[in-house]
C-alpha cells in the first residue's frame, strides 16, 4: 500500500508532471488564463490519463511482449484514438463543455504528459494498480499546476506587469517560482 | 498556439461525402503495415551495436565490483535454484541471473548482483559484489539513476559514499554519522537521504534474496 | 519563375528566427526545457528532431495527394512515429550514454507540436522541395534555441561545457540552473530579452 501511496504522491507533488518533469507544458502555457477552463481541461486530461494507463498496461502485458519495438507507434495510435473517442463522447453528452474546451480537446493527443505517462509506466514496469495510482497522481498534479497558474494569471490581468514581460515571459518566470516552490516537497513520503 | 490544428472528426463526416470508408481503411492499414515494416528493419539493423553496448557495460561493471576477477560464470535462476545452464525454453532476456567471479587460481571471489527499485526521481539500478559466505560487500556501482543533479546524484558522484560499501557487511544500516562500532553502518548523504537509503535498501533486499541461493549453489558444487 | 529562388530562401530561413518554433511559435517547449541541462543532450535532441522533422515533412509532402483528408492526422502520426522510433534506435546504437540521459524525451519527439504542426500547416500543401527546406529551417532554429538554453544552463549550473570543466575548482556551480526552475527561468529571460529588443526597435522606429 505504501508503494501505491508513494507513486501517487510522487506524481502529484514531489515529481509533479508539469513543474518537475516538464510534461504537459502546452496546456500549461496556453490554457491557463481562466481558472474555470483550467479545471475543466485538467480533469479532461485526468480522464484521458486514466484510460491511457489502462491501455498501456494492457498493451504491455498482452500485446507488446514479443515486439517491444512497436511500443511507441502502438501507444501513440491508441492515444490518438482514445482522445478522438473522448472528444465524441463529450460532444454528445455535454455540448457546453465541448464548446468551452474547443480546440484544446483534440490537442490532448499532443500533450506530452499522456504519452509521457505511458512511457514512464512502461520503463518502471508498473502493474495495473500502480499504473492507475500513477495516472491519478499525474492527472491531479497536472490539474493542480494548471489551476495554480490560472489563478495567478487572473490576478496578473489587473497587475502592473512590465511591458516586456507581458505574455509568455512573465508566465515562465512565475512557472520558475512555482517549480522552485514544489521542490520543497522533496522530503515528502520518505517514510512510506 | 499560433498554428491552427484543424483536427478532423472522421466519424462525423457525412457518409457519401469525401473518400469511401473502405479506401480510408485500406490506406490506413497499408500505412500501418509499412510503418511496422520500417520499424522492424531499423530495429534489426541497430540491434547488434545496442546489444554490444549493453554487454560491454555489464562486463565493465562486473569487473569493477568484483575487483578484476579472472573470469566469471553466469548463473541463471531456474525454479528457485541457481544453475549454470540456461533453463530450456526460457526467454534468455527474461531469466534472472547473477555472476560468480573467480580469481586466477580458480577460487570464487564473490558474486556480482544487479538490482533496482524506485528512488526519489526514477528507478535506481545498481550492481554490487557480494561474498556469499560472509555477507561482505566487495563494491557497489550505480548503473542507472535519474536522481536530482547536485543532490541525489551524489550516490554515484561522491566517491566517499561509493567507497564505504567496500568491506561493509550486509544487512546494511544507514546512519547519519558512522560510529565505527559496526561493519554494517553506512553514512547516508545529507540532502540526499531518500536516494542513499534506496541504495541501501536495494542492496539489503538483493542480498537477502540471493545469498541463500548462492550458498545453496556453493554447497551443491562442492560435494 | 524568378519568385522560386526567393521563396526557397524564405522557406529555409523562416524557421531560423522570424518564425522560430520555440521563441515565436511557442511550440516544442517540453524538450526545450527538459533536455537543455547539458549541451551534449541539447545537440543530440536537436539533431534527432531535425532528422524526424525532415523525414516527416518530405514524406508528408510526397504523399499529400494520396493521403485522404479524413485520416491525414492519423497518417502523419504514423509517419512521425516511424521516424522517431528509428531515431531512438539509432541514438541508442551510436551514443548510448546520451540516449540514456535523454530518456523518454526521444520518444516524446513524436508529440512535439513542431513536427505535427509543420506537417499540417505547411508540408501537406507544398512541394517536397519547399517542405524539405522548411524542415531544415525549423529544425535548425529549434536546435539553435536548444544550444542557447543548454549553453547557459550547463555553464552556470555545472560549470562545464560539453563535459569539460571551464572554471577552476573554486567555482560553486549554480545548481538550480540544471534543475527544473532553472529551465523555466532561462527561457523566460530569453523571451524577456527578445521582447525588450523588439520594444526598443519599435521605439527607435517611432522616434
Amino acid at each position: 500500500m505504501g508503494d501505491l501511496a508513494w507513486i501517487l504522491i510522487s506524481a502529484l507533488l514531489v515529481n509533479n508532471f508539469v513543474l518537475t518533469l516538464f510534461l504537459g507544458l502546452c496546456p500549461f502555457f496556453g490554457v491557463t488564463s481562466r481558472v474555470s477552463t483550467a479545471v475543466r481541461l485538467g480533469l479532461a486530461n485526468l480522464f484521458v490519463l486514466l484510460l491511457t494507463a489502462l491501455c498501456a498496461w494492457f498493451l504491455n502485458r498482452f500485446v507488446l511482449g514479443e515486439a517491444p519495438y512497436l511500443r511507441l507507434i502502438a501507444f501513440i495510435v491508441v492515444i490518438a484514438s482514445l482522445v478522438q473517442i473522448v472528444e465524441m463522447a463529450i460532444k454528445k453528452w455535454s455540448p457546453v463543455l465541448f464548446r468551452q474546451l474547443g480546440i484544446y480537446l483534440p490537442l490532448i493527443t499532443t500533450n506530452c504528459a499522456i504519452l509521457g505517462l505511458a512511457i514512464f509506466q512502461t520503463n518502471r514496469g508498473y502493474g495495473f494498480w500502480q499504473g492507475m495510482a500513477f495516472a491519478v497522481g499525474a492527472g491531479l498534479g497536472l490539474t493542480l499546476a494548471l489551476v495554480l497558474m490560472a489563478s495567478i494569471r487572473e490576478r496578473l490581468d489587473v497587475a502592473d506587469v512590465p511591458a516586456v514581460a507581458r505574455g509568455t515571459g512573465i508566465v515562465l518566470i512565475i512557472a520558475a517560482c512555482l517549480s522552485l516552490a514544489f521542490m520543497g516537497f522533496a522530503g515528502l513520503g520518505s517514510s512510506l | 498556439m499560433t498554428t491552427a490544428h484543424a483536427h478532423p472528426s472522421p466519424a462525423a463526416s457525412a457518409p457519401g461525402s469525401g473518400t469511401p470508408s473502405w479506401r480510408l481503411l485500406t490506406i490506413l492499414s497499408l500505412s500501418g503495415a509499412l510503418a511496422g515494416g520500417l520499424i522492424v528493419s531499423a530495429y534489426r539493423a541497430t540491434l547488434p551495436p545496442i546489444e554490444a553496448h549493453r554487454a560491454a557495460r555489464v562486463e565493465a561493471a562486473i569487473r569493477e565490483v568484483l575487483k578484476l576477477p579472472a573470469r566469471w560464470d553466469t548463473l541463471y535462476l531456474d525454479r528457485g535454484a541457481l544453475t549454470k545452464r540456461l533453463p530450456d525454453g526460457a526467454n534468455p532476456k527474461a531469466v534472472e541471473r547473477v555472476f560468480l567471479g573467480f580469481d586466477s587460481n580458480g577460487n570464487p571471489v564473490g558474486a556480482a548482483i544487479t538490482a533496482g527499485r524506485p528512488g526519489f526521481a526514477d528507478i535506481i539500478n545498481l550492481i554490487f559484489g557480494l561474498d556469499p559466505t560472509s555477507g561482505t560487500l566487495l563494491g557497489m556501482k550505480v548503473l542507472t539513476s535519474k536522481e536530482t543533479p547536485g543532490l541525489g546524484d551524489k550516490i554515484y558522484r561522491d566517491s566517499g559514499f561509493v567507497r564505504q560499501f567496500r568491506g561493509a557487511v550486509a544487512p546494511l544500516k544507514g546512519v547519519k554519522d558512522v560510529s565505527g562500532r559496526s561493519q554494517s553502518e553506512v553514512a547516508v548523504i545529507t540532502g540526499a537521504t531518500i536516494s542513499s537509503r534506496t541504495v541501501i535498501r536495494i542492496i539489503n533486499e538483493a542480498t537477502a534474496r540471493w545469498q541463500p541461493l548462492l550458498q545453496a549453489y556453493r554447497a551443491k558444487a562442492t560435494p | 519563375m524568378a519568385a522560386a529562388p526567393a521563396a526557397s530562401l524564405e522557406d529555409l530561413t523562416r524557421g531560423l528566427w522570424r518564425e522560430n518554433p520555440v521563441l515565436v511559435q511557442m511550440l516544442g517547449l517540453c524538450p526545450t526545457l527538459a533536455v537543455t541541462n547539458s549541451v551534449a543532450n541539447g545537440i543530440a535532441m536537436g539533431v534527432a528532431t531535425l532528422f524526424v522533422l525532415l523525414g516527416s515533412n518530405v514524406l508528408v509532402a510526397s504523399l499529400r495527394t494520396v493521403i485522404p483528408k479524413e485520416v491525414r492526422i492519423t497518417s502523419y502520426i504514423l509517419i512521425i512515429a516511424t521516424f522517431v522510433t528509428t531515431a531512438d534506435f539509432t541514438l541508442e546504437a551510436l551514443v548510448p550514454r546520451i540516449h540514456a540521459a535523454l530518456g523518454p524525451f526521444v520518444a516524446l519527439i513524436v508529440v512535439n507540436c513542431i513536427i505535427l504542426g509543420r506537417a499540417e500547416a505547411f508540408a501537406s500543401r507544398v512541394s517536397v522541395r519547399r517542405a524539405a527546406l522548411d524542415a531544415i529551417g525549423m529544425g535548425t532554429g529549434f536546435t539553435m534555441v536548444l544550444l542557447m538554453m543548454s549553453g547557459v544552463r550547463e555553464v552556470l549550473g555545472s560549470g562545464t561545457l560539453l563535459g569539460m570543466a571551464l572554471f577552476g575548482g573554486r567555482f560553486e556551480p549554480w545548481v538550480i540552473m540544471v534543475l527544473p526552475p532553472g529551465g523555466f527561468l532561462t527561457l523566460g529571460i530569453f523571451l524577456l530579452l527578445l521582447a525588450w529588443r523588439a520594444e526598443r526597435r519599435q521605439r527607435v522606429q517611432e522616434a
